[in-house]
């Protein structure tokens, strides 16, 4: 029982981590149907962000809003620069543009920072927590809250607010929304924006668990986006379900199964749901959007 | 305009004519300093650069200046193996060091060996030196030797019940079979065998399966990069007491801060006399080649040295010695390649090479120190 627990915990630790990566995506795809492939390497620029920020003197708050507000600017930055420039190009090749960005941070990352690997000690200390013959670090429970926070946040920011819902009309229909006044190319420099600090904030939390170098980006893009499929791409909801559920499904198939398959089961799982759901869990239906 | 253009020309000619009288020995590198291996590859490249600066600033060898060519092959392969060729047919080097991964190492012993030029790999894999091949040879030890230290050190501590986590990238499914293959010479039984996935964040299912395992003695966990930092907080969040070994990829201070200094208690792992700079005894033979490496690293990139930066340093060492003692500054690749092979007590970062025609890594088990984590520092264990 008390491993079942044990199991469980690695998986919303994990899943946690997942969440937040997928929660990015959910920005900048509501706004343009674009899955931003450079979403992982804003989570690195967070975590490495701050990690030079501590070793240059700052404190540990101040390092992390520094990260996230530098890569924040990139994300402005990258919109007006790569994504704006090819305004009316298809959605796949601005998805193709947006590996380009995430192949160039990489390169610039290392040339910026170093190639070795990074870390900083968790924001409540390192010492495991004991919940029924079960272990958790502190630090889980910092990114368990980061991405319910994150996900409230989204949720009211796309059903309560004006400009969350002007985002929404921009993806359905760009011409339409600006034909009632959407300011659609402010709508996506701001979702380029939001999503990068999304993305910091992420590897700010997860660093001290997952740890960071500049080429973790695109396996945390990866993952993030495994999750946002899994629960529905653009739906907070179905990232943060999609995230935890990930997680729960590689900690018990390589608890109980196999860990030399976790993978491959929990991604022949997603297949075989995406194959019967292929909108993912929380998805909304394309003929909605017509 | 035209006495401009033969001005220039003239000048390019003089350029060249002055390049090729200050560098008349030409050494030939491909080195991943980017890319997947860009950790292992950038202090490989950083070291060869300062060796040659540091040579060439005392003088050269035999009267002679060397030009270093370095490519950076990104890792890939095929990318190698193009630069192997063009370091061969256009730069007309007289040797390549290089090869940061196996694969790549791999790649260009093809090349070497179709062009007879010697070849020094600074990768782990076996498979580089054995077979023996005539013109290719290779500076680190190989993942079986660390399995047998490691073994070694267990049977010593009369532990014969082993849990094995590996990490499931090359390095670790290497080290996983090469472990698993010679346990059964050293009386151990291999009781749990776990995988994880390069860029996993969490091992504690693994770890609580091995820990459930009846009559485990000692967990192993063959790896490189996060990964292996990752099991060992893991390893003390789950408050796992046994002995705890780490494979020589997690060779480096790195590995503790990582970790942090009070998970990395009492972890063993099999390392070089690089680590333990500053606590070898007097009389260690090779104190003085650690340190003088250690201290002009450290001092021109102000970062710590790694074992890979070693390899490289050693690489560079065994081709200089062999180019003074074939003695002649415009040396034919076969007599060089004879030098290399007649390579004798030589000592390096990795430790002391001796090869020969059926040999052609050059160290025993010897030139792997047990070292231990104590207080946040490597200390080598005292071996009987």
């Amino acid at each position: 029982m008390s491993d079942l627990l044990q199991f469980l915990f690695s998986g919303l630790t994990v899943g946690a981590v997942y969440a937040l990566l997928a929660l990015g995506f959910t920005i900048i795809f509501n706004a343009s149907d674009v899955v931003n492939f450079a979403q992982g390497e804003f989570v690195m620029l967070g975590g490495m962000g701050t990690v030079f920020g501590i070793a240059a003197g700052l404190p540990v708050p101040l390092a992390a809003l520094a990260a996230i507000m530098g890569t924040a600017f990139l994300g402005v930055a990258l919109n007006k620069l790569a994504i704006e420039p090819a305004r009316g190009a298809p959605v796949v090749s601005v998805i193709i543009i947006t590996i380009g960005a995430a192949i160039f941070i990489q390169g610039a990352a290392s040339v910026l920072f170093d190639k070795q690997i990074h870390r900083y000690p968790g924001f409540s200390g390192e010492r495991a927590l004991h919940f029924g013959g079960a272990t958790l670090l502190p630090q889980s429970l910092w990114v368990m809250s980061g991405a319910a926070m994150i996900f409230v946040a989204l949720w009211v920011f796309f059903t309560r607010s004006l400009t969350g819902k002007a985002m929404l009309a921009t993806s359905n229909n760009r011409l339409a929304a600006a034909l009632v006044g959407i300011n659609t190319r402010y709508i996506m420099t701001l979702s380029f924006g939001l999503s990068a600090a999304i993305g910091a904030f992420a590897g700010v939390l997860v660093t001290p668990i997952t740890m960071t170098a500049y080429n973790v980006g695109i396996g945390l893009a990866l993952s993030g986006f495994a999750a946002a499929m899994l629960g529905g791409l653009g739906n907070p909801v179905g990232a943060l379900v999609g995230g935890l559920l990930l997680g729960i499904l590689e900690a018990l198939t390589a608890g109980y199964i196999s860990s030399q398959y976790k993978d491959a089961v929990a991604f022949i799982l997603i297949i075989l749901l995406l194959f019967f759901m292929p909108q993912g869990l929380f998805g909304s239906k394309h003929a909605e959007r017509v | 305009m035209k006495t401009k253009t033969i001005l220039a020309a003239t000048l390019a000619m003089f350029g060249l004519a002055a390049m090729d009288a200050n560098a008349q020995i030409r050494i030939g590198a491909s080195l991943a300093e980017t890319g997947p291996a860009g950790a292992l590859g950038d202090p490989e490249a950083k070291t060869l650069r300062l060796m040659v600066e540091q040579i060439n600033q005392d003088g050269g060898i035999l009267g002679e200046q060397i030009q270093l060519v370095l490519y950076d092959d990104g890792g890939d392969p095929n990318n190698a193996r193009t630069f192997a060729t063009r370091l061969v047919e256009h730069d007309g080097v007289v040797a390549i060091i290089g090869g940061t991964t196996t694969g790549t190492s791999m790649a260009i012993l093809a090349v070497a060996e179709e062009e007879e030029i010697p070849f020094i790999s600074v990768a782990g894999g076996i498979e580089i030196i054995d077979p023996v091949r005539p013109f290719t040879f290779k500076t680190p030890h190989t993942d079986h030797m660390a399995c047998q230290k490691i073994f070694e050190d267990m049977q010593e501590r009369g532990i014969s019940r082993v849990g094995m986590i590996s990490g499931t990238d090359g390095f670790g499914a290497s080290m996983r079979n090469q472990c698993l293959g010679v346990a059964g010479d050293f009386g151990i039984e291999i009781v749990a065998d776990e995988r994880y996935a390069p860029g996993d964040a969490d091992m504690v299912p693994q770890l609580t399966n091995i820990r459930n395992t009846a009559g485990l003695e000692a967990v192993l966990n063959p790896g490189f990069g996060s990964g292996p930092a990752i099991v060992t907080r893991n390893y003390r969040q789950l408050g796992i007491e046994l002995p705890f070994y780490q494979s020589h990829g997690v060779a480096g201070q790195s590995y503790i801060d990582l970790s942090g200094a009070e998970n990395a208690e009492g972890v063993r792992v099999p390392g070089t006399a690089l680590l333990v700079a500053d606590r070898l005894a007097d009389d260690d033979p090779q104190r003085d080649v650690v340190i003088a490496y250690r201290d002009a690293y450290v001092g021109r990139f102000n970062e710590p040295v790694s074992t890979f930066g070693g390899y490289a340093h050693d690489a560079m060492a065994i081709l200089v010695d062999a180019i003074i003692r074939n003695g002649d500054p415009n040396p034919d690749p076969r007599d060089l390649r004879d030098a290399i092979e007649a390579t004798s007590g030589l000592v390096g970062t990795t430790g002391t090479y001796t090869f020969s025609d059926s040999d052609h890594l050059g160290l025993d088990l010897s030139a792997f120190r047990l070292l231990e984590i104590r207080d946040g520092i490597w200390v080598e264990v005292e071996q009987p």
